[in-house]
């Protein structure tokens, strides 16, 4: 009898669960106002881009000496971002962290739209984006680029079936809670559900896909932000010159994603009023997850600077006194505070790791780490190796002209309308992973 | 075969005769060059010293432009002469980055370009148009490989020097000093 019971309440809480979940897809206030926004954005970034190709990068702020500028700056800051769902489906996942359950599919979300996304901002940067497949057809080996083009592929599509394949179970659920889905939604839904019965052997496949894959994964994801570390490490230019850039991009990766991941689940939770289930614990506890990461970057920012700083060899000290004290300064010590100080000292409080604090925390450390993209990019491309004279004065600065701009914020619209969207067609929560973390019978997951 | 180059230092007196050269004989766009002057000055008033180089792409013997090519489009032809493809060149702008000499430039057509020791020219037995118009005769070029050409002899009986030796790119452009 009492069996009966618990059981009748088991399907009761996993029916309420399902629904609140399943809900904001469906309806969601604001939605209309957050689309045409983002609708503004990309046509911004459709003309400027028209521009762009019909101009050349002319139209651009880069010059002979900054030929690398915003557009790469940008490019480190998305592949930095997408690291995150290694970080944590992978790393926490296999090594039996629990309350990262609810959280894995937004890190994977934010992985698979920032991972994408980075590999189309190099092709912005191109000077002739026609020809882009040549890496392809005359790719030659020992080229970094090909390098981080190979790896940024296979990121991509290790993400994205590290977001379908949990995604089976819960495609089988919702495609019985959906009834406003159109038709092609709900024969989408049949598709990836992928014929899921969820049969003892049904589970034990994708409980073993999904671990190799978050094993296969973890080697990728460092190697995408070691490449992109050794586009700029493999030169001989000052600030770049360094042989921790591997780690020390790695590092920063993980502060800057983590950070993405608070605003989405913060944004997630008000806007989809998913209270229960990305609850303050959560928060809790990805609070300190940035204070650990940021500890580890901090110690490879004081590596990177404090070595040369304290040699000053000549070139480097041009590089050094620049940033600290010239005229990247602000943004330097912006980036240095907001990206890595602040995140340490104010999560250490336990009034701070609450959702409204993190979300200003996050967002200056999103913000500082765009900034130190920036910072590691263009000043070093400023001071040459062997600076030639007489070269117009306007080689000195770099300003970004409007276009580049443009571009720029249409990638950032771009990476955000790939999230609207997966966040529109699927769960956000992984319904059938957090029923069972509460003890729901896989019979009533499955039914 | 090893095409070289070398630059009398105490003979340049700075006229970019060979910088205008190089615009018309490779049809360089108004705006960029493919190799300019320098001009460095030494010491304390009033003991100065003033050094004039004309400098230009080493057509280094290691080096990291073609290296770091995604596409084969930056490579080393006979002679040791580093040359672009345009129709090759994605634009990606690595060898920019990988050059201790900012010896590359972004075309406007968004390909890379650079000095290409004038193969064209060379390879009919006529000098660089840069080494042809030097009023003072400071510039020289020739086959290393020859022991009989002007930039053997030179290198012979003169003291030279690299740019940047430290970059380990093993430069062929000499400075005779």
């Amino acid at each position: 009898m009492s069996e009966l019971q618990s059981k009748e309440e088991a399907r009761k809480s996993f029916d309420k669960m399902a629904k609140d979940i399943v809900r904001p897809m469906q309806n969601h206030f604001g939605l209309n106002a957050w689309v045409f926004t983002l609708f503004l954005i990309l046509s911004l970034f459709g003309y400027a881009w028209f521009l762009q190709l019909r101009d050349g990068l002319g139209v651009t702020g880069l010059h002979d000496y900054t030929s690398w500028g915003m557009y790469i700056a940008n490019f480190v800051f998305f592949v930095a971002a997408a690291l995150v769902g290694m970080l944590i489906t992978a790393v926490l996942g296999l090594s039996g962290v629990k309350w990262i359950t609810p959280i894995s599919r937004i890190a994977e979300i934010i992985a698979v739209s920032f991972a994408m996304i980075a590999g189309l901002v190099i092709v912005f940067d191109m000077g002739r984006p026609d020809r882009v497949l040549n890496i392809f057809f005359h790719g030659r080996l020992q080229s970094p680029i090909v390098w981080d083009i190979t790896v940024v592929t296979i990121y991509t599509i290790i993400s994205m079936l590290l977001l379908l394949l949990p995604l089976i179970p819960d495609m089988n659920i919702i495609k019985k809670r959906l009834p406003k889905a159109s038709n092609m939604q709900l024969k989408m839904y049949n598709i990836l559900s992928l014929g899921w019965m969820g049969t003892p052997e049904q589970y034990k496949i994708i409980h073993k896909s999904i671990r190799v894959l978050s094993i296969l994964i973890i080697p990728v994801a460092l190697a995408i932000h070691t490449v992109t570390s050794w586009l700029f490490a493999s030169t001989l230019r000052h600030g770049w010159d360094s042989t921790i850039f591997g780690p020390y991009f790695v590092s920063g990766a993980f502060v800057s994603g983590v950070a993405a991941v608070i605003i989405a689940m913060y944004v997630f939770r008000t806007s989809y009023k998913l209270q229960d289930y990305l609850t303050d614990f959560h928060f809790d506890k990805i609070a300190k997850l940035l204070v650990l990461v940021s500890l580890v970057y901090f110690y490879f920012n004081i590596n990177e600077f404090l070595v040369p700083a304290y040699k000053m060899k000549s070139g480097d000290d041009h590089h050094i006194l620049a940033l600290f004290v010239g005229e990247w300064a602000v943004l330097f010590w912006f980036a240095q505070i907001f990206g890595n100080f602040v995140p340490i000292v104010l999560l250490l409080f336990k009034k701070m790791r609450k959702p409204g604090p993190m979300m200003i925390i996050a967002t200056l450390a999103i913000l500082g780490a765009w900034a130190k993209r920036f910072i590691i990019v263009v000043p070093t491309q400023l001071n040459p190796h062997l600076p030639i004279q007489n070269v117009p004065d306007s080689f000195h600065v770099y300003t970004p002209t409007g276009p580049e701009i443009a571009i720029t914020i249409g990638t950032i619209g771009m990476a955000l309308t790939i999230i609207t969207i997966l966040a529109k067609i699927f769960p956000v929560i992984p319904i059938w992973e957090v029923a069972e973390e509460k003890g729901i019978d896989r019979e009533i997951i499955n039914e | 075969m090893r095409y070289a180059m070398t630059m009398d230092i105490k003979k340049c007196v700075g006229c970019s005769d060979c910088v205008v050269a190089c615009q018309t004989e490779n049809n360089v766009p108004i705006g960029f060059c493919r190799d300019w002057i320098v001009e460095n000055v030494d010491g304390t008033y009033p003991n100065l010293e003033l050094e004039i180089r004309s400098e230009r792409c080493n057509h280094c013997d290691d080096t990291p432009c073609v290296r770091t090519c995604p596409t084969g489009a930056s490579h080393v032809i006979e002679g040791g002469i580093v040359k672009v493809t345009p129709i090759e060149c994605i634009g990606c702008g690595a060898c920019i980055q990988a050059c201790p000499y900012d010896a590359r430039y972004f075309h406007p057509d968004g390909y890379v370009d650079k000095c290409t020791f004038c193969d064209h020219r060379v390879t009919k037995g006529q000098d660089t148009a840069c080494v042809s118009v030097c009023p003072t005769k400071s510039l020289a070029f020739g086959d290393l490989d020859d022991p009989n050409s002007p930039v053997s002899i030179l290198l012979r009986e003169r003291k030279w020097k690299v740019n940047a030796p430290e970059a380990g790119t093993k430069p062929q452009v000499y400075f005779l000093t």
